[in-house]
């Protein structure tokens, strides 16, 4: 029997849900607890105990602004996080440039915080188009020049997606979209602290990045605009931010989010050609014992952290309960879409049948994760998979015997 | 998210299996929809003498595939078909209610299969 229930067996813990929440990094604690304990100013108040929120605040900006290459650190608007970015960016930019047209453009593969803003707007007069990817994941880059007419303000391309891992062809897109003089907004959530961003570069008019996704505190986030960007704020009030985000200034957080950049920026090569080695010893050892099972995504131009993968004539949750038990702590498909019962519409997207989509299980790996704890979960897969494919229906006979 | 009894019987499910000689087999859900469940019954003096079952879905669908059966087993057909969906689900300590459909597809699946034993006992009068 697979799953034992031995009491005197060691309680493991293994976390390879990275994309859901990080922890955060203890250097990034460390430097938000004086503006959680004595440095509690307000950036906007002229004393002395304002004047060092400020500080710290512009100093925090700075540090992101050098990890995404902006122009400069008053191009970043801090936020909530990556859905108020996303919102921000969408909304704010469509409702700002209704005169120059209506129609958005975004791909099969967005998160459901680039979605349902875009949804929103087509019951307000815009029209929104979907673009198809091929098999990996990659946006139909003709299909982008045939939709994009004049009318078109603006396209929102995730960077890459954390429930597939394929990183999107951005310099590419941005020279189509700036052909027809659209802005283009990219979703950087899973994809910034792990590879390299450049929006001068990589011709990005509008970025969205999270804090906690490298290992910043939750509930942070921000929105990079070029200048020149002309977008409508979403929040009214006291005018922070130049105007585009008021509310006073989550300090605690926005300086954890700042340190996390500066780590990010220097440790990111190390961190991910490890995480790529981790990645490619996962992928090959939850493949290559178990007949039947697929890699979601593009195997090579992927997220450092991501092993997306599936199996045939077995359901996702199953197979993350099955782990759950084992201590093995991971996702079948985006958390988020969990609830609908739905197979994600990003996996749909890549032409995978619902049944498909259904069998498929998303690893994505983080700073804690050793080869060690890799080699645990191959060791455990073969067995959880034939388990279940000897209770269903759907597998052919000779592999159950 | 589910209950300790869901769990234990999506662990050590009772009755998986096929029963080769059924007198009555069962199928209902779709693999589109992330859930099939087939139940295998056999009869002896109407009453639901063994029962097993083979199910493809997510883990309330196998928990409340080895609580139909746990249920069934020994009734009379006729008790049998008065198995509901929330005595399915409240035998397991209850179900989140997004799953709730879970239970409805096992007590389905039963159902059906004895509805196919209706249906192979009426063909054996006529070819009697």
């Amino acid at each position: 029997m697979l799953l034992s229930d031995d009491p005197m067996s060691t309680p493991r813990r293994i976390y390879m849900d990275y994309a859901a929440g990080k922890p955060v990094e203890p250097r990034v604690a460390e430097a938000m607890l004086p503006y959680a304990k004595l440095s509690w100013g307000n950036p906007s108040s002229l004393h002395t105990l304002g004047q060092e929120a400020k500080r710290a605040l512009e100093e925090a900006r700075g540090r992101i602004a050098e990890l995404i290459h902006a122009e400069k650190k008053e191009n970043l608007i801090f936020t909530s996080g990556a859905t108020e970015s996303n919102n921000m960016a969408i909304k704010g930019v469509a409702n700002r440039n209704k005169d120059r047209g209506t129609r958005v453009i975004t791909s099969r593969v967005e998160h459901m915080s680039v979605v349902n803003p875009i949804k929103n707007l087509t019951t307000r007069g815009f029209e929104a188009i979907f673009l198809p990817v091929d098999r990996y994941g990659f946006v139909l880059l003709d299909r982008l020049e045939k939709e994009l007419t004049d009318k078109t303000i603006l396209v929102s391309i995730v960077y890459a997606n954390s429930e597939i891992g394929t990183i999107e062809p951005i310099k590419e897109i941005s020279k189509i979209v700036h052909s027809k003089n659209a802005y283009l907004h990219v979703d950087a959530t899973p994809a910034c602290g792990q590879v390299p961003i450049d929006v001068k570069n990589e011709g990005i008019d509008l970025l969205t990045i999270s804090s906690n996704d490298m290992y910043g505190p939750k509930g942070v986030g921000a929105l990079y605009i070029k200048d020149g960007v002309r977008l409508e704020p979403l929040l009214h009030g006291g005018g922070q931010e130049r105007g585009l985000r008021s509310g006073t200034e989550n300090l605690p957080g926005i300086v954890g989010f700042g340190k996390a950049a500066e780590i990010a920026k220097k440790e990111m090569q190390t961190s991910s050609f490890r995480l790529e080695k981790l990645r490619e010893r996962l992928i090959e050892g939850l493949l290559k014992p178990i007949p039947y099972s697929y890699l979601n995504g593009h195997p090579t131009r992927r997220l450092p952290d991501n092993a997306s993968v599936r199996y045939n004539f077995i359901e996702g949750e199953s197979m993350l309960l099955s782990l759950d038990i084992e201590g093995v702590f991971t996702s079948s498909g985006s958390a988020c879409t969990s609830k609908t019962l739905e197979p994600s519409h990003v996996l749909l997207a890549l032409g995978l049948k619902h049944e498909e989509a259904h069998g498929s299980l998303m690893f994505t790996l983080g700073k804690e994760n050793t080869e060690e704890e890799v080699d645990y979960v191959i060791s455990l897969m073969p067995g959880i998979v034939k388990r279940l494919r000897a209770m269903s229906p759907l597998t052919p006979k000779e592999l159950n015997d | 998210m589910y209950s300790q009894k869901v769990m234990e019987h999506f662990k050590n499910p009772h009755n998986m299996g096929e029963i080769p000689d059924a007198d009555g087999v069962g199928t209902v859900g779709n693999p589109v929809c992330g859930d099939l469940m087939t139940m295998y019954i056999k009869v002896k003096d109407n009453r639901l003498q063994d029962i097993k079952f083979k199910t493809y879905g997510c883990g309330s669908a196998i928990a409340t595939s080895s609580m139909t059966t746990d249920i069934a087993r020994g009734k009379t057909l006729e008790e049998a078909l008065k198995i509901t969906r929330a005595d399915v689900a409240d035998s397991l300590g209850g179900l989140p209610p997004v799953k709730m459909h879970c239970s409805n597809l096992a007590a389905d699946a039963l159902h059906a299969a004895i509805e196919d034993y209706y249906k192979r006992q009426k063909n054996k009068e006529v070819t009697k």
